[in-house]
């Protein structure tokens, strides 16, 4: 009997994921279907969920805007630039706190923890000022130096915890074989620490693709906007594209949902840092 | 990250053109200022509500995730994929989603409730002071689940099953095993789950931006959009005294953090 109470256990338990999971993607999905609509059809009421016309052509008027591709580079130029700042900061900072002891060291990492819980948006007003007189206001620098910044301690901190996890002795070993001090770090380290290093990787893009606050108040030039605040446009007082806003939207939301999917695994550990050991 | 500070407390302590232009230095007039502002106690009671709504509802709602997650059964990985949809989905871009979900005549919100007999009239759930607050609640918890679920979800893999194999022993089960097991255990995880949270959502700038956008004057503002637009927005647009609201902003993350470090009793690991 036990085997069918747990059957039915079973059955529950799935049903009940099948709600939520309908739940959480429900909005999304009327994102899509929003998308897929000619712009006639969003003004009906009773409003509809599926389109009566599909209209996936909405996509290529998104796709091949002028001034959504201009988005789309900033976005991209900001995104991967600063990211690989980050990677390129974050791996000789954490190898380095996570195999010595060096004076200042506690402070260091206290330093980068608290960073890691300060969103720029306290901050916004100090940013635009240091950027006004700096007179980087509309530059890429300006967005890119920010992002850099900010994602750098979860990258710091994910990082420092997969080269802690990795035993002394097998850097020792593969010094001891002959692979000299450089070899080591390359052929045996960086290797094992690649889970870690692709997760701060797709942190760092993820969340400066998504930053909304500081390219608000930093890119106020039109053609100096990435997507999160270009998108906006295309519904203001005078004009209500929530067809386009939607296409464009499910272009950005997708492949970075797809990412964080790929470093589900690491994320909590490195965004409770300092927590669980 | 040390300079933006630094020129935060700077511009506070400054006086401003419209332009941008610093004038010379005002002292603590800034503060004062802000003081006098009729907008604030309002504005302060806003962000209390909507950070301690946003947290308990969201804990609240993501134990039972959690739980659920904890499970196995068919299925789970789709669970867990579609959890992750709404934290990598850019904020700016689910709050605009959600300010058509509730349109007044083309949202889904009020078509879905009216469907299910729930609502005898379409309700102007952005336009409207008395639902505003709680729409934007809604979406707050929304975004916030599946950080909070996924943190909960370490700490419960952290209990050991045998721990509720000595319970049922003891003739402890459901409920009862849940209240005086699961919860002192998971008290760790639940503490920093609120803390960061407490943190997110009071920084949160999107949601309240964007679903509020429509509405004037600051009545359901946070300190943060509050901040923002008193330097970029308002026909005051006075980097001073917005300056002099950033640093209590900054202020209160601070305390939020030193909380933080005292529940997850940070400190040094040795190398």
């Amino acid at each position: 009997m036990a085997g069918r109470a747990g059957l039915i256990r079973r059955a529950v338990l799935a049903s009940a994921g099948l709600l939520l999971a309908a739940a959480l993607l429900a909005p999304y999905a009327a994102m899509l279907l929003t998308a897929l609509k000619p712009e006639a059809e969003l003004r009906i009421t009773p409003p509809r969920l599926l389109p009566v016309t599909w209209r996936p052509q909405n996509f290529w008027t998104v796709l091949r805007d002028p001034e959504f591709q201009s988005w789309l580079r900033v976005s991209l130029v900001v995104a991967v630039v600063s990211t690989a700042l980050v990677v390129v900061a974050a791996v000789p900072a954490a190898y380095h706190t996570a195999r010595h002891r060096f004076p200042g060291r506690g402070a260091f990492l206290f330093l980068v923890l608290v960073s890691q819980m300060f969103a720029p948006t306290a901050l916004v007003v100090g940013l635009y000022r240091e950027f006004f007189e700096l007179g980087l206001i509309n530059t890429y620098a300006a967005l890119i130096l920010v992002n850099a910044a900010f994602n750098l301690a979860f990258a710091i901190w994910i990082l420092r915890a997969f080269f802690a996890s990795i035993p002394r002795e097998i850097e020792e070993a593969a010094e001891v074989d002959g692979c000299g001090r450089a070899g080591a770090l390359l052929r045996v380290i960086l290797p094992v620490a690649l889970p870690g290093i692709v997760t701060a990787t797709i942190f760092a893009f993820i969340a400066a693709w998504n930053e909304y606050i500081v390219a608000l108040t930093l890119m106020t030039d039109a053609g100096m906007r990435p997507l999160t605040v270009g998108i906006t446009s295309y519904v203001t007082a005078y004009v209500q594209h929530w067809d386009l806003l939607f296409a464009a939207s499910v272009v950005a939301i997708v492949p970075v949902v797809v990412l964080f999917a790929l470093i589900e695994p690491y994320l909590v550990g490195g965004l409770t840092a300092g927590s669980v050991k | 990250m040390v300079y933006p500070a630094f020129e935060l407390v700077r511009a506070s302590l400054g006086r401003y053109s419209i332009t941008g232009l610093h004038q010379g230095w005002v002292g603590l007039r800034n503060y004062g200022r802000l003081l006098e502002q009729e907008a604030l106690p309002t504005v302060v009671a806003n962000t209390v509500s909507w950070v301690v709504m946003v947290v308990a509802v969201t804990i609240v709602l993501s134990l039972g995730l959690a739980q659920l997650l904890n499970e196995s059964f068919p299925g789970r990985r789709l669970v867990r994929w579609a959890l992750i949809v709404p934290w990598a989905a850019s904020l700016i871009m689910t709050a605009k989603l959600f300010v058509w979900l509730y349109d007044y005549y083309f949202g889904l919100v009020n078509r879905a409730l009216a469907a299910a007999g729930l609502l005898a009239r379409p309700v102007d759930w952005l336009g409207d002071d008395a639902t505003v607050m709680g729409a934007m609640i809604a979406v707050g918890v929304f975004v916030s689940l599946p950080f909070t679920t996924y943190v909960l979800l370490a700490g419960l893999q952290t209990i050991p099953g045998e721990v509720y194999e000595a319970a049922r022993v003891d003739g402890a089960s459901g409920w009862r095993a849940y209240r005086s097991i699961t919860l002192p255990l998971l008290k760790p995880a639940l503490l920093v789950a609120a803390v960061l949270n407490l943190i997110y959502v009071f920084n949160s700038f999107p949601i309240v931006w964007t679903l509020n956008d429509r509405n004037p004057g600051f009545a359901h503002d946070t300190m943060i959009t509050y901040m923002y637009k008193i330097a970029f927005k308002s026909a005051l647009r006075d980097l001073g005294v917005a300056a002099a609201l950033g640093v209590v902003n900054v202020t209160v993350i601070l305390l939020a953090v030193i909380v933080y470090l005292r529940v997850a009793r940070w400190r040094e690991e040795p190398a």
